[in-house]
């Protein structure tokens, strides 16, 4: 490549480089590695190796209730999110409209937003209207957060998607709903799935709304919360804390593999005429 | 023209707003012809070819293909097939599928498919390139692509969009030959889209002309690129010499001027034209001019210095001041005999047919 030249050689850059990976991942690797030991203490030296933790994972019932919500919650924000995202990143992507730079900034500004404001102002309304807290809540409100996620997402997908794509269907004979099943979607549904996961992942993960708006039905953030007063429980929510941290990495790295396939796929398509 | 055109396209007009993109246009193509529309980008040449193939509809006016008015047919229902701009290859589908996409719907047995997509394949070339998808295939190679699946359907009409433009001169080159063999084998209507002239002059049995909406001429590209009706038509064509001549005579027909250098001729009186001031535009090609060398002489000659000098490789274009002319005549010549060496300043003559004169609407 001419014009990009290396970094300048320099001994200290590789210690440089690995101190700044260890601040970014050694609090967390402590997490699975304690979660393997055999102590309820967190100190080193480490006591021996242990799956008992994990084990005492499967006859916690209200660990299993949480997970129940978590997943219940996860997946119906990852289809609500999506869902709201298609329609939003297709039209900013296809049509131009009055209006349409704020209403990208708008509905992407909840990323920047203090969460627990937001978390504060949702509930005073909910209490106003009068309504119980419920999972249904929290839904509602982690929507709010997972929508600029499933839209980043969504309109990376939907930007290379050609309009001219849905007029050859058309114009070899197809109806408006067969090029939709044969064409829209099939090119577009990478896009989709890895929305759905972005969108589910983030929901997983997500406490302070949860924490505000779940009422009597933790999902598993809130109850890690919870049962950090007891020191005894410790042990278990490290390795409830590493199985949701695996299950989030694999869920992104998923996400982020089917979203590059077919955006290199697109541009290709698209190279021709740039 | 036979009695009974392919594409009848009559009265046509198209609004967007207040902007009028296809401004009563009336047109007859006839079967197996190789049709261009040509003109600048906003001239309506796409508007026009999108509305015979469904993509847009005309405000006004009726589409009729092969004797059926098309107005209010979906473009699923038309017997037309497009090649796009872009190709608009389907990315998830490979080579053969896309080939066989419109197919599907005809519902074949899967060996007559299969044989229609191989012959199909073979016609543009590509069949050994089947199981590619689309982002593993050149420039070259998705055009292909685009034409095999719209050939495939067996259209009564193609409809070809700026097809070329997006691939490099010498390709483009390639395949203008290619598609100009392709349309007298398979003997199907073509209608191409363009705005490069020489495009349309070398594939062209007729071309039109479009400028604003609105159809400047229609002919064929030997007399669309030495007669031009107007001004307009004859600059997107090529360089043309313009001089006003004082009108002597006219008729329905024909007019008779008296040029500043190039004496009186008559010539045909191009469509639409008026006289202003008494006064019309002759034109001449810079090729029609050529250079007289040393005692060589023509009964029609004018002599002017050379101001500037061009080099193109295998033409000359010389500036020559003409005195008595308000424009100096631009004057192609080929190499052969040495234009590329005549200096600026000097003086040559030049020899001209009056048949290369041509009047011209403004």
């Amino acid at each position: 490549m001419s014009g990009r030249h290396g970094i300048p050689k320099s001994r200290w850059l590789p210690a440089y480089v690995g101190l700044y990976l260890l601040f970014l991942y050694f609090p967390i690797l402590l997490l699975p590695i304690f979660s393997f030991n055999n102590a309820s203490t967190t100190t080193f030296p480490l006591a021996g190796f242990t799956t008992k933790w994990y084990a005492s994972l499967w006859g916690n019932s209200a660990m299993l209730e949480a997970a129940r919500n978590s997943l219940i919650v996860g997946i119906s924000v990852a289809l609500l999110s999506t869902i709201l995202g298609i329609c939003a990143a297709r039209a900013l992507t296809r049509y131009r409209f009055r209006g349409k730079k704020p209403a990208t900034g708008l509905i992407m500004a909840p990323l920047f937003l203090p969460e627990i404001i937001v978390a504060v102002s949702l509930l005073m309304v909910l209490l106003q209207l009068g309504l119980e807290l419920s999972l249904v809540t929290v839904i509602l409100g982690q929507v709010i957060f997972c929508l600029p996620y499933a839209m980043s997402v969504l309109i990376s997908g939907f930007d290379g998607f050609d309009r001219s794509l849905e007029e050859a269907s058309l114009d070899l004979g197809e109806t408006a709903i067969g090029t939709f099943r044969r064409v829209t979607l099939p090119v577009v549904a990478p896009a989709i799935v890895s929305s759905l996961l972005v969108s589910f992942t983030v929901s997983l993960d997500e406490f302070i709304l949860a924490f505000f708006l779940s009422g009597t039905e933790p999902t598993l953030p809130v109850y890690i919360w919870g049962q950090l007063r007891f020191a005894a429980k410790l042990p278990g929510v490290l390795a409830l804390g590493s199985l949701m941290l695996l299950i989030s990495i694999l869920l992104l790295t998923l996400s982020e593999i089917i979203r590059r396939r077919a955006e290199h796929r697109l541009r290709a398509q698209g190279a021709q005429h740039a | 023209m036979p009695d009974k055109p392919m594409i009848a396209i009559e009265g046509v007009n198209k609004f967007y707003g207040i902007y009028k993109a296809l401004d009563n246009v009336s047109l007859d193509i006839a079967a197996g012809e190789f049709f261009s529309l040509l003109g600048p980008s906003g001239c309506g040449k796409t508007t026009l070819l999108r509305s015979i193939a469904g993509f847009d509809t005309p405000t006004e006016g009726d589409i009729r293909i092969d004797g059926q008015s098309v107005i209010g047919v979906p473009p699923n229902r038309r017997p037309t097939n497009m090649v796009f701009q872009n190709y608009a290859i389907f990315p998830h589908l490979n080579v053969e599928e896309n080939v066989a996409y419109g197919l599907k719907r005809l519902k074949l047995d899967a060996a007559e498919e299969r044989r229609r997509v191989a012959a199909a394949l073979e016609q543009v070339r590509l069949g050994h390139l089947g199981k590619r998808r689309a982002h593993e295939l050149s420039g070259g190679q998705r055009q292909r692509v685009a034409l095999a699946r719209a050939l495939v359907m067996r259209p009564k009409v193609l409809l070809l969009d700026e097809p070329l433009s997006a691939l490099d001169k010498k390709l483009r080159e390639e395949m203008q030959v290619e598609l100009r063999t392709l349309q007298r084998a398979v003997g199907i209507t073509f209608i191409l889209v363009t705005h490069d002239q020489y495009e349309a002059l070398a594939l062209s049995d007729r071309i039109a002309v479009m400028f604003g909406g609105q159809i400047a001429q229609v002919a064929t590209p030997k007399e669309i690129y030495q007669r031009p009706n107007t001004r307009q038509v004859a600059d997107f064509l090529g360089g043309m010499n313009f001089m006003k001549a004082r009108v002597t005579n006219e008729t329905a027909t024909r007019i008779s001027v008296e040029t500043p250098r190039f004496g009186g001729v008559t010539v045909d009186k191009p469509l639409g034209f008026v006289a202003r001031n008494g006064a019309a535009t002759i034109g001449i090609r810079p090729e029609r001019l050529r250079v007289l060398w040393d005692d060589a002489h023509s009964d029609f000659e004018v002599a002017g210095k050379v101001v500037d000098r061009h080099y193109f490789g295998e033409i000359t274009h010389l500036i020559v001041d003409i005195p008595g002319l308000e424009q100096p005549l631009s004057v192609s010549e080929t190499n052969n005999f040495g234009a590329d060496d005549i200096p600026v300043g000097d003086t040559v003559r030049l020899a001209y047919d009056p048949d290369a004169l041509v009047a011209v609407a403004d």
